[in-house]
């Protein structure tokens, strides 16, 4: 205890703690979506498109890596949620698809171009996540801050639209809801909320934090409010003690908070089984 | 009665490779309309061009008596999607409204009062909080057929409502929709229950190798002097 006060007096403790909570709410407001709507992959998928899009922007020297990963992500997302009911690739495999090409191609370029001697590590670091999380610094916070209350704003907003169009796209469509506009919505926040989790788990274990929550709240709860609101606690919670032990024991932060989502969703499981 | 719905001449199909070619057909207000054929005749994609899903590759769909494309409530078929989805009937139903909301990212107390009204329209009060994936065939298609009286009470297009459930399930169903016909909402109904439907139907559409379009008597007779159903 006395040691975890000490480290709160750091600020970049404070930081991460402040942005990993508020990742970890954005990302598990759209994972019930996700989820339901059999995309539960496609943070996978998008975070090796920013992955890819970011070794191009590190290569290219850009001074501001977000402006190429985030329009770049943010595209991919629109035209893998394209209702995909009549196109020819079908979800799952236009995922997979996007996912390893751009894994490849991010790696190749980083390879080939590379500025720095430790090619591997640099690539484990965003894969895994790295420590960067502890290194973030005041104008990081402010931007994750903003981007994240623009988030839960925007999915207050819509919803119930969100909703309708999770349920049931061809109804709300065939009854005149402008469903693209909103599909282009989602993409985009799902876009946004890819790009700044890299930071914190990196690529791989964004999924992670986009699923588990939604599928524990799924075993506990029966209507959508109820799973969406304890989605959003657990995230939060399993998170919070994510860092917080790794800070204590010295673990890397992003595993840490996915071995804490997965041992939530084995509670919720039982929980889930004892109501039945 | 005032035609709601035309079609002339329309060519229907997916990715400009038709499927139906020269359908001609209309629905006036308080019909009862089925549309039958085989398995593969283009039943779904008949389904989808009425709704504006898919674009007709040829010919004219005209709205007409204050009826927009819209302003058809619709009864899906099942998707997978539905089968673990955690939601209570009411959030289901009150999602009818969307439609009407533009913008407005929040429902009115009106529309929510609607909705509980079409809820004990259906019979179904007592499962009003029921997460849907628990309720059995018969209650799930009360359930959309709520939500799509909430959309509209002008036209209903159900898609096979009856595929899956028991005798008295599917018995009751078709009272329900009876009665809503009675009260002024046209219905259109896919099926290939044919025996089930010559009790209420009022036109007949059957699509397939050959179309014929018109009431349930002229429809009967067709079929009669071709010796047997088409």
């Amino acid at each position: 205890m006395d040691k975890l006060i000490m480290y709160m007096q750091y600020p970049f403790v404070r930081y991460a703690l402040i942005v990993g909570v508020l990742i970890a709410l954005c990302s598990s407001l759209l994972g019930v979506t996700l989820v339901l709507k059999r995309f539960s992959f496609i943070g996978d998928g998008l975070s090796h498109v920013a992955f890819g899009a970011m070794a191009v922007a590190a290569v290219t020297g850009l001074s501001n890596k977000m402006l190429l990963t985030l329009p770049v992500t943010i595209i991919s997302a629109i035209l893998l949620l394209k209702n995909n009911e009549n196109s020819k690739v079908k979800g799952d495999a236009a995922v997979a698809m996007i996912s390893v090409g751009a894994l490849a191609f991010g790696y190749l370029v980083m390879n080939v171009f590379s500025t720095s001697s430790n090619v591997s590590g640099d690539v484990c670091t965003t894969l895994f996540g790295s420590t960067s999380i502890l290194t973030l610094a005041e104008t990081d916070v402010y931007l994750c801050v903003i981007l994240s209350i623009a988030v839960v704003v925007l999915f207050i907003f819509f919803y119930n639209k969100i909703f309708a169009l999770t349920f049931d796209e061809n109804f709300a469509k065939a009854t005149g809801v402008k469903t693209e506009k909103y599909n282009f919505v989602v993409a985009t926040v799902i876009a946004v909320i890819i790009v700044l989790a890299m930071n914190l788990v990196g690529s791989l274990l964004i999924s992670a934090l986009i699923i588990f929550p939604a599928l524990s709240a799924m075993k506990m709860f029966k209507s959508f409010k109820a799973v969406t609101i304890c989605s959003a606690i657990i995230s939060v919670l399993a998170a919070l003690t994510g860092i917080i032990v790794s800070i204590l024991m010295g673990t890397p932060v992003g595993s840490t908070i996915v071995a804490v989502d997965v041992v939530a969703f084995a509670i919720c499981h039982g929980i889930g089984m004892v109501k039945r | 009665m005032k035609k709601q719905i035309t079609f002339d001449r329309v060519t229907l199909g997916y990715d400009r490779k038709p499927i139906l070619q020269d359908i001609t057909f209309s629905v006036s207000k308080g019909d009862y309309l089925c549309i039958i054929g085989e398995n593969g005749s283009g039943k779904s994609t008949l389904m989808k061009t009425l709704l504006g899903l898919i674009p007709e590759l040829d010919g004219d769909i005209t709205f007409s008596d204050g009826v927009k494309r819209t302003d058809i409530g619709y009864l899906p078929q099942q998707t997978p999607v539905q089968k673990d989805f955690p939601a209570s009937v009411y959030e289901i139903v009150l999602s009818g409204f969307q439609n009407k909301c533009g913008l407005r990212p929040f429902y009115t107390k009106k529309e929510k009062e609607n909705a509980i009204q079409n809820i004990i329209k259906m019979g179904i009060s007592d499962l009003k909080d029921k997460c849907f994936r628990e309720l059995s065939g018969g209650q799930q298609q009360r359930v959309l057929l709520a939500r799509a009286l909430c959309a509209t009470d002008k036209i209903l297009l159900l898609d096979e409502p009856v595929a899956g459930l028991d005798f008295n399930a599917m018995k009751d169903m078709y009272e329900l929709i009876e009665s809503l016909n009675k009260s002024g909402t046209t219905i259109i109904m896919i099926s290939h229950d044919l025996s089930e439907v010559e009790k209420y139907a009022s036109h007949i559409l059957h699509i397939g190798k050959s179309v014929f379009f018109g009431t349930k008597r002229e429809y009967l007779e067709h079929s009669e002097k071709k010796g047997g159903l088409i």
